[in-house]
């Protein structure tokens, strides 16, 4: 650029000739330049400021389209975020309280058909036919050829079916993974673990929920994933079950009985370490509820649970511990055993005649109806009420079942005073044989309550309230001894384990009122050992007979007790249980005075 | 010794430019190379429960019972009993055997064991509670 001189010679000469001040011409041109310089900088001034503005344009651009983007696109995790174990299963494996796997998931197929896609629909319905046979090769042509664009063909294959199905090579045949819930031992504990079901179901996947048992009751356990496939812990013992429900149902076949139940329960902290109920089913293939007749009937019915039975003279041992724990008995105290009693037009009376009088021991070890309503009347009928209701014998129980909650224990409707009479040996009231098991429990554990459960305890139990003090429920397990040793359950006795117990038998109720002749319910509550309790056993038989004498019986000594000793001779040594000698009482007194 | 200065930028430039590319391509292999790890240990995790489903099923009461009966000759397995408790007493423990000191016992020759742990006491069962 040429710079133009401040001076330029020849414009001041001709200045100077024409008289003028050359300086005007030289703060001209100094003015020119100065306004040069300053478009300049305006120029340069301005370019900046686009270029900024540019690059900030550029930088809301680049935020705006990321913000964008990550709005509208699909959340991802970080595939390095997470290595440690991955979730496997939408649903929690059921254990034992050893660990062994009651249910489990097992990873399988559905089958599924796109019509539109298949080439030659006769020839894979004919495929199909031939590996399934429920399935009719002309009925799946014509749902082939019905115009639907999707149908469902089977909720679970086994691995040789889909190897089957793929070898028809049809494209319109497709699979889609499916978990199912297997129950690997069958029928045992089958009333328990309940079942499951699929609930919505999509191509990919199917939710499995749970329909019955502890599989409905902690459903939201199960399928919690933030317990990351955290097991389930029941307090079954598989080992001691199994041998149960053999005995059980061995029982139940020799005996003809109906249904029947058994409860083996840990007094001190209610865990029930097996509970059986016959007749069972398998919860692979759980049958559709009966919607006709008696629920009973139904094999999903729980007879250890659901079942409300009078449990007949089971529950004098209540009325003992009660008129005990009241001061108005010791067991010696003599009780009046002079029958019949009357009652308006009712007549209690015994079995045998016993005479005049028994120790109340003796009223439990013969089992006198006359003694045990004589003791309540004197006890009251306010304050039996109050201590059945402390036993929960009142309510339902709060084991985790689905099924617990509406079992609500009948009992009469006005309690009179031969309510309170009949009660007191277990009639006109009807409770499920875990309630007794659970009342059985509480008096013998040193007299805290327990609750039953169906986890397995995780820590050392906590004494509930106080039922019965310590010398009651010391003098209750030793009246259950004698009832073995000398009353109305001798065939209880089994060596070493020092079994108590007491015999219940009633009549089963009419539909329309009274009582069957020859339908009996016989239940056995028993406890071992005697001295120092540690399990209750309670075995409830519907309708049996013993016919190997010259008429058949029906009592609870001649059907449930043999069961009940037999299940007690297996499980005892599975749960550890050494045979002891009983410790001679009497014996060491006279020793130690020698 | 500006040109150098350039020169010399754009060189790091290229060379970090390399070993960022280098970088990511590492990690993406690494990546893949988890994916592909976690797919397999999903696949053997889907075996494993396949597997203890099995075994739960092979080994399910039942079953065990009705084997233990038909190979009952061999076996003779029968159900625990209370008589199938023992007395420590009961186990027939081997004899112990200590030696006959005869002559001088030299106490600073090293020490080998003593007698009660020989190899074939050492294997004995221990008999106990059973």
């Amino acid at each position: 650029m040429i710079r133009t001189p401040l001076r330029p010679l020849a414009r001041i000469i001709s200045a100077r000739a024409a008289g003028e001040d050359p300086d005007l011409i030289e703060a001209e041109n100094i003015r020119l330049r100065h306004e040069q310089m300053r478009n300049r900088e305006r120029k340069r001034a301005e370019t900046r400021l686009v270029v900024l503005g540019l690059s900030f344009a550029a930088a809301f651009l680049v935020v705006g389209v990321r913000m964008a983007n990550l709005a509208s696109s699909q959340p991802v995790e970080p595939p390095s975020a997470d290595l440690s174990d991955v979730i496997q299963t939408q649903r929690a494996d059921i254990i034992d309280r050893n660990g062994s796997i009651l249910a489990t998931n097992l990873v399988t197929n559905s089958l599924y058909a796109h019509p539109p896609q298949m080439i030659d629909a006769s020839s894979a319905a004919r495929g199909l036919a031939a590996i399934f046979p429920d399935m009719d090769a002309r009925e799946l042509l014509a749902s082939f050829q019905s115009g639907r664009k999707f149908i469902w063909l089977r909720r679970k294959l086994s691995p040789e079916q889909m190897q089957a199905v793929h070898d028809i090579g049809e494209p319109g045949l497709l699979f889609g993974p499916r978990e199912m819930r297997l129950y690997p031992n069958g029928k045992l504990a089958a009333h328990i673990l309940g079942g499951a079901a699929y609930g919505r179901e999509g191509v990919h996947s199917a939710e499995i929920i749970g329909v019955a048992g502890v599989e409905h009751r902690f459903d939201a356990f199960l399928r919690d994933p933030a317990e990351r496939g955290r097991p389930l812990q029941l307090s079954l013992d598989l080992t001691v079950q199994a041998a149960t429900r053999r005995v059980l149902a061995g029982g139940m076949s020799l005996l003809g009985a109906k249904a029947a139940a058994a409860i083996l329960m840990d007094v001190k902290t209610g865990e029930v370490i097996a509970m059986v109920s016959l007749p069972d089913f398998d919860p692979n293939d759980r049958p559709a509820p009966l919607t006709t007749g008696d629920a009973s009937d139904s094999p999903l019915f729980n007879h250890a649970v659901q079942g409300l039975y009078e449990l007949g003279s089971t529950f004098k041992v209540f009325t003992a511990a009660m008129a005990m724990e009241h001061g108005v008995a010791t067991p010696e105290t003599m009780v009046d055993t002079r029958g019949p009693l009357k009652w308006g037009k009712h007549t209690i009376n015994d079995f045998h005649d016993y005479g005049n009088a028994l120790s109340l021991t003796d009223v439990i070890v013969k089992s006198s109806n006359l003694g045990s309503a004589r003791l309540a009347i004197e006890v009251g009928t306010g304050r039996q009420q109050a201590f059945l209701d402390s036993l929960g014998l009142f309510l339902p129980l709060p084991v985790e079942l689905a099924e617990a909650p509406n079992v609500r224990p009948l009992l009469p409707k006005r309690w009179s005073e031969l309510s309170t009479m009949t009660i007191s040996y277990g009639h006109g009231i009807s409770v499920s044989p875990l309630h007794l098991a659970a009342g059985y429990a509480s008096l013998l554990n040193g007299g805290t309550l327990v609750q039953p459960t169906l986890l397995k305890a995780q820590n050392a139990p906590e004494a509930g309230t106080r039922i019965v003090s310590v010398e009651t429920s010391h003098a209750l397990g030793a009246m259950l001894r004698q009832v073995v040793v000398r009353g109305t359950a001798s065939m209880g006795e089994v060596e070493g384990y020092h079994v108590g117990g007491k015999t219940g038998t009633s009549e089963k109720q009419k539909p329309g009122g009274g009582y069957y002749d020859d339908k009996t319910i016989a239940t056995f509550a028993s406890v071992f050992p005697a001295h120092d309790p540690k399990y209750v056993l309670v075995v409830t038989l519907d309708e049996p007979t013993e016919t190997s004498g010259v008429k058949p019986r029906r009592t609870a000594g001649w059907t449930a007790v043999p069961v009940a000793a037999e299940i007690i001779r297996r499980a005892a040594p599975l749960l550890g249980m050494r045979p002891e000698i009983e410790p001679a009482t009497d014996m060491d007194y006279r020793l130690s005075k020698f | 010794m500006r040109t150098i200065l350039y020169l010399l930028a754009a060189l790091a430039t290229i060379a970090l430019a390399y070993w960022a590319y280098n970088e990511n391509n590492a990690t993406r292999e690494a990546l893949r190379q988890v994916r592909e790890l976690q797919r397999d240990i999903g696949t053997e995790r889907e075996t494993l429960s396949v597997l203890k489903a099995e075994w739960a099923y092979l080994n399910r009461p039942e079953r065990l019972r009705e084997l233990s009966d038909l190979n009952f000759d061999t076996l003779q397995l029968m159900p625990l009993a209370p008589e199938h408790f023992g007395n420590v007493d009961q186990v027939a423990f081997p004899e112990l055997r200590v030696e006959e000191v005869t002559g001088p016992v030299d106490l600073s020759a090293p020490f080998d064991g003593v007698a009660a742990e020989t190899p074939e006491n050492a294997d004995a069962p221990i008999g106990g509670q059973p």
